[in-house]
């Protein structure tokens, strides 16, 4: 074994998840070999080419502020963002991007090329190599052996994957490439082994669509970045268009569901709820006539565009004749198929939460590899499994973000204390503490994690506190300057449509009126000089503090249960009074706390209480049973 | 289960018509199959899960036949408490209930400890929190009717209630998830007329259940009926005529009694926690001095106060202070020693004070008890204690009340974040409280539940 074949952490995949694991960990210093099937498609966005939405812009923004790369690439390559729901609350604020899929490719792969101890490789690797339980390094395909303490794996949809177009199938993976069956194979003597399935919709030639049909939908300029390091974009951009699908659409499909792969039991695998294909949709809403489909472009420098909301199984014909009853798309040219894909994944029940395998030591794996879907889904675990991997290395504690910290801890404990049986997305609903999880507040509720592991640099740092002082300043400045009871700007509190005063508060409580904004105070007196994101975060936690400090003292309350930690090495089966199922449960899932252990499914109130009284005899040295 | 079969009265003794032996445990069967003939001649052991056979409990030692009696079997895990069970139902009285567990200990049972069934139950998941609670509540009941209200609610239908009133809340609550979650989906709005009605709605319903947690409490506890006047008037006398036995002392010396004195009751099937306290007067004995306090005390926890003043002597200062003082309280005035003569009458007595509480004039030396009882129950009916115990969901617990009380407060804080105009997000964070404290009642994951609702109910998703 030559030196050269030896590193600290080998990453398998450069896709989302393996991009940012890679990352993570060269940066923290470990000399880090990212391997992936081909150079040419680094970062690859095989779906839409769009980044963030609800929940989602949150994992990017938390990615960014622990020192990820994906919110850069993003504000680097965009060609659309809008700022979507503004109107329904501070929490749930969500930017999307539309990105120039080459372009987000080529920034990403050049920054894995120029960072320090990382090493972008091409390569397919077929097995794993284990010793003694532990990950010993990876063979590939080309004959080669590698060799590390750590692998990660983030290999994405490619394992064994099979792609169905209406009857047609064959072994292929995304965007024409080859998918991973030796790994596969291997994989399946190792690990608990699931198949999930999912689709993408058909890629058209702009230049056929009749655009007087559609409806445009323009981007918001200027744009307020993901990364926090961006501030605000300001560049030309490309509209996305709307149509909708027809009676005469659904009754084609209807007519011939049989012939669906999803339909006609080709597909045995389970889909995901919230990426349903225009089948499933018909399917289960027959009541709905018609839905909605965006086509967003691909790129400044192609023709290619996606038609959001028309992902199928039906076989090439039938998508011809589909999109034939799509106002504006009647003589749209089909330049790709849509297709849906199945492939293996792992069950997360495997995982610890800091997405090391239960069976493996030293094997880490993040992305659509664990169960989930979606790219920032998958950024979000690599940079997690990046940083555990050197923290394994280092001999030192995981980091395991709390649920109650940010989307990060909510998505991991799902997956690792509820498993799923669908490809899983994150949603705001899923999380507990929605009010405090927001996009403005990712760097306070990340970025000193981030500092402490070494993945923020001592500048940006800097410009963190300076922010996190700015806001504390201007809140306080509000909270103590005294405005009202005279004429004159009572005068002005009508003309903003306010209530006027009849004695004076403070701009605090001003401002806690809903109809009044930050920037209106400026009409009563000069505002400091301040960020756009200072000021808006300034007046979140301004206007809605009592419900804030409610969700800090719920979070108190939460986390109470997280701090109980359960022993390492028990046999739950050995402790009387645990249902049966909740044992087992117990047992596949090590839950770390009480907390964990209460959310598993099967884990009845009457576990936790039978859980409590096994924590509490522990602690007095007695005996569990009677 | 490995742990032995169990056997115990689930009646409370002398209390109830019928009695009723219970066995838990692996070997619940093979001992009915010792101890019970089947008029129909089939083997107990052989009887599917939920079923019930007429016959004769027998003791197998002597062949002697002990009582007719209904053998009720369910088999493990769908019993009650998750193992095989039998029960032998008898009308025998507590004599012959006493031979049968005998019996069944005697055929390898063991006796069960206290709550040792429902704890079996618990630690099987057969229950969850708020029916374990209320089947502790079984056991313990000391009267029919709080036995009914507990048997109800063992039966879910406070869960039901509180299901039925969660479904209106969960519409709403995915709906605004919905739109959240997915903001390019064509969902419906949702106006705000139209939110603020469903949370109204649910809010009114809430306040039902909470009020009826008075009564729960009361139902479960016994009512607290505190007999109070001065001294000598005949307090201990009406407790000892209530209770049917000389459980105080009665003296003609003022003063006899000097500190409280409490018993439990069933009044017509109002559990009563009948208190006799000191007779109420300015005193120099320290006792007796301690003693009228803790009277005055137990005036602010009564549910009921039973004032007892002497026909025969004249009204004093202490007389119309006690009238004064418990004015708004629920209350009986007994004058008392009507077989002596009057001196004074009701019109001596200021009449707002007395206000509408029922007066009841007897002899508790010699007369009837009836008046009295009669003004008790009808006072105890007429604040809605006993109409609404008969089929209806009852909140019996702290636990259950401060969870819908919490349940409320977060709709309210909703209602109010949306009349002023404040966002969905902000709105959501009551509506899902809301939701969460009513789970707390039953033990339901709610976010699960939501995001599955949004599934379901909406075509979201590229
Ligand atoms: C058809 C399709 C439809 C989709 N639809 C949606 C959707 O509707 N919504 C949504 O949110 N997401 C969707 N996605 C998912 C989204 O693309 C993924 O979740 C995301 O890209 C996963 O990131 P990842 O890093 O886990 O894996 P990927 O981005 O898939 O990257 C995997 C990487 O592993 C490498 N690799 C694999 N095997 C080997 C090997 N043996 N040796 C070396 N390298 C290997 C590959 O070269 C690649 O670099 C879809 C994906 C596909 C393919
Ligand atoms: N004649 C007559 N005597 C009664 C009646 N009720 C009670 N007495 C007598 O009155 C005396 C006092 O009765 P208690 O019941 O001890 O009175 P009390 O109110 O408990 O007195 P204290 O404990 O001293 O406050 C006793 O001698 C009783 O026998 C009644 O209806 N008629
Ligand atoms: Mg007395």
């Amino acid at each position: 074994m030559s030196l050269h074949d030896r590193y600290d952490v080998i990453v398998v995949g450069a896709g989302h998840a393996g991009c940012e694991a890679g990352l993570a960990a060269a940066k923290m210093g470990k000399r880090t070999a990212v391997l992936t099937l081909s150079l040419d498609n680094v970062a690859l966005l095989p779906c839409n080419p769009s980044i963030g939405g609800s929940g989602k812009a949150a994992l990017v923004r938390e990615v960014d502020a622990l020192g990820g790369e994906m919110g850069k690439n993003c504000d680097a390559t965009l060609m659309q963002g809008r700022m979507l729901n503004t109107r329904k609350g501070p929490a749930v604020q969500s930017l999307r991007v539309q990105l120039d899929r080459k372009l987000y490719q080529r920034r990403m792969k050049y920054v894995l090329e120029t960072t320090p101890n990382l090493f972008l490789k091409e390569g397919l690797v077929t097995r794993l190599l284990v010793e003694n339980g532990h990950a010993a390094g990876v063979k590939l395909q080309d004959g080669t052996t590698l060799y590390s303490d750590v692998v990660i794996l983030a290999t994405g949809t490619y394992l064994d994957s099979e792609i169905h177009i209406g009857e047609v199938r064959y072994s292929g993976a995304p965007q024409g490439q080859r998918p991973s069956i030796d790994l596969a194979r291997n994989l399946r003597d190792l690990l608990p082994i699931v198949r999930f399935k999912t689709g993408t919709p058909p890629r058209v030639n702009l230049r056929s669509l009749d655009y007087s049909k559609l409806s445009k939908l323009e981007g918001e300029s200027p744009l307020e970045g993901f990364s926090f390091e961006t501030g605000s974009i300001e560049i030309e951009q490309v509209p996305c268009w709307v149509t909708y699908t027809t009676e005469e659409t659904h009754k084609i499909i209807r007519d011939n569901l049989h012939r669906a792969a999803m339909y006609s039991g080709a597909i045995t695998g389970p889909g995901p709820r919230y990426c349903p294909s225009i089948e499933s949709k018909i399917v289960q809403f027959p009541d709905k006539t018609s839905h909605q489909v965006f086509i967003e472009p691909e790129g400044w420098q192609t023709n290619e565009g996606y038609l959001s909301g028309l992902s199928t199984s039906m076989p090439t014909e039938l998508q011809v004749e589909i999109l034939r009853t799509v106002p504006g798309l009647e003589n749209a040219e089909i330049m790709r198929w849509a297709y849906a894909i199945e492939y293996d994944c792992l069950d997360p029940f495997s995982l610890y939460s800091s997405l090391m395998t239960k069976e493996i030591a030293g094997l880490f794996c993040a992305g659509q590899i664990n169960g989930t879907s979606g790219y920032e889904e998958a950024a979000a675990q690599g940079i997690i499994a990046g940083i555990n991997a050197v923290k394994y290395l280092n001999g030192e504690d995981p980091v395991i973000i709390p649920r109650s910290q940010a989307y990060i801890g909510v998505m991991i404990d799902d997956l690792v204390t509820k498993g799923t049986n669908e490809p899983y997305r994150i949603m705001t609903s899923r999380a507990e503490h929605r009010l405090y999880l927001r996009m403005d507040n990712a760097d306070a509720r990340l970025t000193p994690l981030g500092y402490e592991l070494g993945l923020i640099s001592e500048e940006r740092y800097a410009a963190f506190q300076k922010k996190q002082e700015q806001i504390e300043l201007e809140v306080k400045r509000l909270k103590e300057t005294p405005v009202g009871g005279d004429t004159e700007t009572n005068i002005i509190l009508r003309r903003l449509g306010t209530a006027e005063l009849r004695h004076g508060v403070t701009l605090a409580e001003l401002l806690r009126r809903p109809e009044i904004s930050y920037a209106h105070l400026g009409e009563l007196g000069e505002l400091p000089e301040l960020p756009e994101n200072v000021r808006k975060s300034v007046e979140i936690l301004v206007k809605y503090e009592g419900y804030l400090k409610k969700q800090e003292a719920a979070i108190e309350r939460f986390e109470k249960m997280e701090a109980k930690l359960l022993p390492e090495n028990v046999d739950y089966a050995g402790i009387k009074g645990l249902s049966r199922e909740a044992a087992e449960r117990l047992n596949m899932v090590k839950p770390r706390s009480l907390g964990q252990a209460a959310r598993i499914s099967g884990v009845t109130p009457a576990d936790v209480n039978v859980l409590i009284i096994f924590l509490e005899t522990q602690k007095r040295g007695g005996s569990v049973d009677e | 289960m490995t742990e032995q079969t169990i056997a115990a009265i689930a009646t409370a003794v002398g209390e109830a018509g019928i009695g009723i032996v219970r066995l838990s445990g692996k070997e619940a069967f093979d001992i009915a199959e010792k101890m019970f003939v089947t008029k129909r001649g089939d083997s107990p052991k052989s009887l599917p899960g939920y079923s019930a056979r007429y016959g004769r409990v027998v003791d197998p030692y002597q062949g002697r036949t002990i009582d007719e009696a209904i053998l009720l079997v369910m088999r493990g895990p769908y019993s009650y408490t998750g193992e095989d069970v039998v029960e032998f139902q008898c009308h025998g009285g507590v004599v012959v209930v006493q031979k049968i567990l005998e019996t069944a200990l005697r055929l390898g049972a063991r006796m069960a400890e206290p709550g040792e069934f429902t704890k079996r139950a618990f630690l099987n998941g057969r229950l969850d929190l708020s029916q374990a609670e209320a089947v502790i509540d079984v056991v313990r009941s000391r009267t029919e009717e709080s036995l009914a209200v507990a048997v109800d609610q063992l039966e879910g239908s406070l869960s039901k209630r509180i299901s039925a009133i969660r479904e209106q809340l969960y519409d709403l609550v995915v709906r605004v998830e919905a739109i959240i979650d997915y903001p390019e989906d064509d969902i419906p709005e949702l106006e705000v007329d139209e939110m603020a009605e469903v949370i109204r709605t649910v809010i009114g319903e809430l306040e039902r259940l909470i009020a009826t947690a008075d009564q729960g409490k009361v139902l479960r506890e016994g009512l607290k009926a505190v007999i109070t006047g001065k001294p000598n008037v005949g307090k201990s006398s009406l407790l000892n005529r209530l209770l049917d036995e000389q459980r105080a002392l009665v003296t003609d010396i003022p003063g006899t009694t000097r500190d409280t004195i409490e018993e439990v009751l069933n009044l017509r099937g109002i559990p009563l926690r009948l208190i006799d306290t000191a007779g109420i007067r300015e005193s120099d004995d320290v006792v007796e001095r301690l003693g009228v306090e803790r009277a005055v005390q137990l005036w602010g926890e009564a549910d009921l106060i039973i004032h007892v003043m002497d026909g025969s002597v004249p009204l004093s200062s202490e007389d119309r202070e006690i009238l004064a003082r418990t004015r708004d309280k629920l209350r009986v005035v007994v004058i008392n020693k009507s077989d002596l003569p009057r001196v004074w009458s009701l019109d001596d007595l200021d009449a707002r004070d007395l206000g509408e509480a029922p007066v009841v004039e007897m002899s508790l030396l010699e007369g009837e008890l009836t008046p009295l009882v009669d003004a008790v129950v009808g006072l105890v009916s007429k604040g809605g204690i006993r109409e609404s115990t008969a089929s209806q969901a009852i909140v019996t617990r702290a636990r259950h009340k401060t969870a819908l009380e919490e349940a409320k407060a977060d709709l309210e804080n909703a209602l109010e974040t949306l009349s002023m105009g404040l966002p969905l997000d902000l709105i959501s964070v009551g509506l899902q409280g809301a939701l969460e404290h009513l789970g707390e009642i039953t033990g339901e994951t709610v976010r699960e539940n939501i995001i599955d609702r949004i599934f379901a109910q909406f075509c979201i998703g590229k």
